[in-house]
């Protein structure tokens, strides 16, 4: 039973997302950074760049190339996952790569690469969506150049119920999951995937739930960079 | 990619843009209009199953496998499914040797979601010893000739080669051969989109100058079991919706060729 009397086992209602913190610059290495939590889920994310692209024969010469590594650390998971990309995080890597390509003017930087870097140091459900929206906020954070800050949010269903940002058990024992990720000016769809069993009525309800959820997200993502600089004004002399 | 196959590359969206602007494709289809299909199992002697699929000129073999194994600690009485795909350089001058690249395994694990979530494989009947040995389905898609839309054409030569394959009991020493149990398979529907242009069944060109792409795995029930958007392109929410509808109307027919 994962849902009671309209309140689900962590307590939420279904249109209710997990609490969400995100901090922007966050690493002094990179261009530009963020730390994001999302329920139980902790990621980093990072970019370098733009820079020349290597190998060369990667490079375009017209735009700019977009490398979105997204990556689970061993000890994110309750059974240590094996270091490395797996066929899932490199499926991973590239719908997030493609999503955030859509929105940065890569043309402004032929034959360059930007690298953007996703570590998952806890997971539990929708780590995709949040290290999204993180890599979205650290492409901010870096300065480059974007016609949109994309943002990330998954719904689905459980117990027949449609349900917005499904979290641990949800996940393992639903009926379905859906992550979209969207362009949130024009609410584009930038990224969509889905697996389990929703009819067409219910598939509607979940998309207008996970976009309820991206516009929320997306509010949380602009404070965390305002927020920055807010930071920077009180330190100045 | 070279600035040459760039200036190609833009060269041939222009036509293709130009022809959309009128409501028509390269080779005269209308939006809407798959190539024709053929399905051909029972292919190859030493696999479990087979089949060859052709959509247009694009052709996938598609062969099923089966081992004994261990299950998975979380589900001990039931069987294993893998999918993996390969783009071997028989079938398009672009392919390249070597292990499977992101293309192929995002390709692989599309099919893998449509068949898993369909439940198409009956895995809760592929239990021998439950926790210790189970049998285990591995289906692989060679790629023969790229002519555009791996993933409908993938897909369907999964499906073919399920509902052709049996359980080896004899080869392994595991009982009398029986045929693999199966359900409803899932039907996959893959669109295009180029300058607002939204195609089903795209072809290679289409392909090269699609801006997204969107899959929609469905059941017999209409009902969605799978989808993925890719590509760097966007959709709409009103098209995205328009998608799945227009599947839903394709599915029934290539759910069809199938069942012949």
């Amino acid at each position: 039973m994962l849902i009671k009397d309209g309140i689900r086992m962590d307590g939420r209602k279904p249109d209710e997302l997990r609490p969400i913190k995100i901090e922007a610059g966050v690493l002094h290495r990179a261009q530009g950074s963020c730390y994001l939590e999302w329920g139980g889920n902790k990621v980093m994310a990072a970019v370098y760049g733009p820079r020349e692209a290597i190998p060369r024969h990667i490079q375009h010469p017209l735009k700019a190339v977009i490398n979105a590594r997204y990556n689970m650390v061993p000890f994110s998971v309750s059974d240590r996952k094996r270091p490395g990309p797996d066929r899932r995080s490199v499926e991973i890597s590239k719908v997030t790569s493609e999503a955030l390509e859509h929105v940065v003017f890569t043309g402004l930087f032929p034959r360059t690469m930007i690298d953007v870097c996703i570590e998952v140091l806890g997971a539990e459900a929708g780590t995709r969506c949040a290290g999204l929206t993180a890599a979205a906020v650290a492409l901010a954070d870096a300065g480059i150049p974007m016609r949109d800050l994309p943002v990330a949010c998954a719904a689905g269903k459980i117990d027949g119920t449609v349900v917005l940002d499904l979290a641990g058990d949800e996940d393992c024992e639903g009926e379905a999951d859906m992550p979209i990720a969207i362009a949130p000016r024009t609410e584009e769809i930038l990224l969509m995937q889905m697996d389990g069993h929703m009819t067409y009525q219910e598939f509607e309800e979940a998309l207008e739930l996970a976009l309820k959820g991206c516009r929320e997200v997306s509010k949380l993502q602009k404070e965390a960079l305002l927020r920055k600089y807010e930071t920077k004004n009180e330190v100045a002399p | 990619m070279s600035s040459h196959d760039e200036r190609l590359s833009a060269v041939k969206k222009d036509y293709l843009v130009n022809l959309a602007k009128k409501g028509k494709r390269l080779d005269g289809r209308g939006p809407d209009e798959y190539r024709p299909i053929t399905i051909e199992k029972h292919l190859i002697k030493n696999a479990e199953g087979s089949a060859k699929v052709t959509i247009g000129n694009t052709m996938v073999m598609a062969g099923v496998k089966l081992d004994v194994g261990e299950p998975y600690p979380d589900t001990p009485e039931e069987g294993a499914m893998t999918t993996s795909a390969e783009l071997p350089p028989i079938a398009s001058p672009t392919f390249e040797t070597g292990p499977p690249r992101e293309d192929a395994i995002e390709l692989a694990r599309v099919v893998d979601r449509g068949i898993r979530e369909s439940k198409f494989i009956k895995l809760d009947q592929l239990c021998i010893t439950p926790g210790e040995e189970v049998w285990i389905v591995f289906i692989d898609l060679h790629v023969l000739d790229y002519d555009g839309n791996l993933f409908d054409a993938c897909s369907l030569a999964a499906s073919a080669a399920l509902q052709d394959a049996i359980i080896p009991g004899e080869r392994l020493g595991k009982g009398e051969n029986r045929p693999l149990p199966l359900g409803s398979p899932p039907i996959s529907c893959t669109f295009a989109k180029y300058a607002d242009f939204i195609v089903v069944d795209p072809r290679l060109e289409e392909d090269e100058v699609a801006e997204a792409r969107h899959t929609i795995a469905l059941d017999e029930n209409g009902d969605l079991r799978a989808m993925q958007k890719g590509l760097t392109g966007s959709f709409t929410v009103e098209e995205i919706k328009n998608n799945i509808k227009r599947a839903q109307i394709h599915a029934k027919n290539i759910r069809k060729l199938l069942e012949e």
